[in-house]
């Protein structure tokens, strides 16, 4: 009530106050999320003796080429080969990913067909179980199978996204009108012709989002490759720097490589992130829609 | 009366029409084409989702037996409830369940109420360089969980850390490590991970929201203050939920953030979370017995998520 009957604030008044104390607040939070990034940064340009003699937020003697030298010539250059397998599983995986999460979610948004809504939610509740709660009993599977120790081990499970077919679903019926599906039909093209060469067209933003997330699902994962690899050469970078971090109380040389590789490996994404953030946005916000 | 005319037309129209035999009533693919786009997702969905569910509940009802003392052969055989009823027996589940459920009661709370405050300012027109701040509370769900626990690991240690410095400086010593401090140093990493995440998701269903609905309020002299908190709020009530969900469900599964923190801290245990207490059992080749964490984990995981969900909707009277 007291709204109603009070005089108006003055505008300017209200927002001086309240700018300063928002933009103060604001500023603190963005301290916080920046400043792991920001010591890791100045922690990657300095020689290991340099770690713990200086201040960790100042700069001192500029090591960086030196330090990346020793990551990718270390063990034999097994970073480079770990990098390239994160590569690998999170590029591939997310791109084969991508095609039969759109196909199936196409299929859900625009053929109807007996058992379609049964499939969904098949779909909806793949979305709610955790992949750390897979690892294990497919480990199992696997070893009787002989794939434990490959790179299947670790790349055919991440070709799954029950979310990648969720954001397809909501994004074929949006995107693709019912009455084109109708001509291309009446003129005789195949359902496969008219998904790869009209309606994938018409979902390419979409298709993006979606390996996108699933791009950074895969290339973020470590339960799985931990669970299903021993052997170094195919672990991913996430496994690789875990091993040597866990070796840095025997071998304290080794922390320099590791905060050196924690930069190398975060650097390539977090700037396809922020040059591809609009599609974050729209993926975040249909997976809101739910 | 028209109904009785279509049906007779049909009769007599249906010999002289032939039905398109391989298109379906609707004009849409025959079955034989849904299938193949949908079979390239639902097999490896089968395989690798269903199939090892299946399989870890199979396993959670066998035990391992031994044919004639202990060094006569073992085999399987079903063993009924005996897995859960160890599990249920087995105190370092509890206090792993309990560790997380302290954790998961003040971290997703905090984690989510300051999502909230920066999606709602990030929604007014009292901020500037919105975008910065939208990206920077963002970047950091582009960094992997493991690289994310060892940059905070090296703010946490005693040798290396500035902000133990600092803190130092003004007189100030925690031990981050420290047994009492190690899990809330834990939960920051995952604050630090999620919080931008949530954020967006809640920023997204804001922008969504169409500005007319505020204009009456406006009018009416209501502050931001109170647009934000009785408009706003409860019309993005549904991504909150979402968001809570969602974070149930993954601090149920931590495990890389503390595996990692383990490595420079003797506070963690190797059974320090219910995930790492499943792994440790499994590493030591009793896998019927992890299995069974495996099923009591997911099965509190699906009541807590749904009973979340059906809390609230209830609430709100949906």
């Amino acid at each position: 009530m007291s709204d109603l009957t009070a005089p108006r604030r003055s505008a300017s008044r209200e927002s001086l106050a309240s700018r300063s104390a928002v933009m103060a607040l604001m500023f603190i939070l963005a301290v916080y999320f920046l400043l792991p990034v920001y010591f890791l940064i100045v922690a990657a340009t300095k020689p290991q003796g340099d770690l713990a003699a200086t201040n960790g937020l100042a700069f001192s003697h500029f090591n960086l080429f030196g330090n990346l030298h020793t990551l990718f010539t270390r063990s034999d250059g097994i970073f480079l080969k770990w990098a390239m397998n994160s590569v690998i599983y999170a590029v591939l995986g997310a791109g084969v990913g991508t095609l039969i999460s759109a196909m199936c979610g196409y299929a859900l948004a625009k053929f109807s067909f007996r058992g379609r809504e049964f499939l969904f939610s098949v779909v909806l509740g793949g979305v709610l179980v955790p992949t750390t709660a897979l690892a294990l009993p497919l480990f199992l599977l696997f070893s009787s199978t002989g794939l434990v120790n490959t790179y299947w081990a670790v790349f055919l499970p991440s070709i799954v996204s029950p979310f990648g077919v969720y954001l397809a679903r909501i994004f074929a019926a949006a995107a693709v009108p019912e009455e084109l599906l109708e001509s291309a039909r009446l003129d005789g093209a195949g359902e496969f012709r008219t998904f790869f060469s009209v309606s994938s067209r018409l979902m390419a933003p979409s298709l993006v989002t979606i390996f996108l997330f699933q791009f950074v699902a895969i290339w973020n994962n470590f339960f799985l490759p931990m669970v299903m690899l021993q052997k170094e050469s195919l672990f991913p970078v996430t496994l690789g720097l875990f091993e040597w971090n866990g070796q840095t109380a025997r071998a304290p040389l080794l922390q320099e490589s590791v905060i050196t590789g924690s930069l190398v490996s975060i650097v390539p994404v977090i700037v396809v992130f922020v040059l591809l953030q609009r599609f974050w946005r729209t993926g975040l916000a249909a997976g809101s829609l739910k | 009366m028209t109904d009785t005319e279509t049906r007779a037309e049909r009769v007599v129209a249906a010999p002289d029409v032939p039905r398109p035999r391989r298109r379906r009533p609707g004009g849409g693919p025959r079955a034989g084409t849904i299938a193949a786009f949908v079979t390239p997702f639902f097999l490896p969905f089968v395989l690798f989702y269903l199939v090892p569910v299946g399989y870890a509940l199979w396993q959670s009802f066998r035990v391992v037996r031994r044919t004639g003392g202990q060094y006569g052969t073992s085999y399987t055989t079903f063993g009924g409830f005996h897995q859960y009823g160890q599990v249920l027996q087995n105190s370092e589940f509890w206090s792993s369940i309990g560790r997380i459920g302290l954790f998961g009661v003040v971290q997703v709370p905090v984690m989510l109420f300051v999502a909230l405050i920066m999606a709602l300012l990030l929604d007014t027109p009292l901020l500037k360089a919105k975008a910065f701040f939208r990206i920077s509370a963002f970047m950091p769900y582009a960094v992997p969980g493991v690289i994310a626990a060892i940059m905070w690991s090296y703010l946490y240690s005693p040798q290396l850390s500035p902000v133990v410095d600092l803190l130092g400086h003004l007189g100030l010593h925690p031990d981050f490590l420290g047994p009492s401090a190690v899990l809330w140093s834990t939960a920051n990493v995952s604050t630090w991970l999620w919080t931008g995440y949530n954020m967006l998701i809640m920023f997204s269903a804001l922008q969504a929201i169409p500005q007319e609905l505020y204009e009456a309020a406006k009018l009416d002299g209501a502050s931001n203050w109170a647009i934000a908190w009785r408009i706003k709020v409860p019309i993005i009530a549904p991504s909150i939920v979402l968001t809570t969900v969602f974070s149930i469900i993954g601090t149920l599964q931590l495990y890389a953030e503390p595996a990692v923190l383990r490595q420079i801290s003797s506070n963690i245990s190797s059974t320090f979370t219910p995930n790492m207490l499943a792994y440790a059992v499994a590493s030591g080749n009793n896998y019927q017995q992890a299995a069974a964490i495996s099923v009591v984990i997911a099965l509190i995981t699906f009541v807590l998520s749904f009973g979340f969900m059906r809390l609230t909707s209830k609430r709100a009277g949906l």
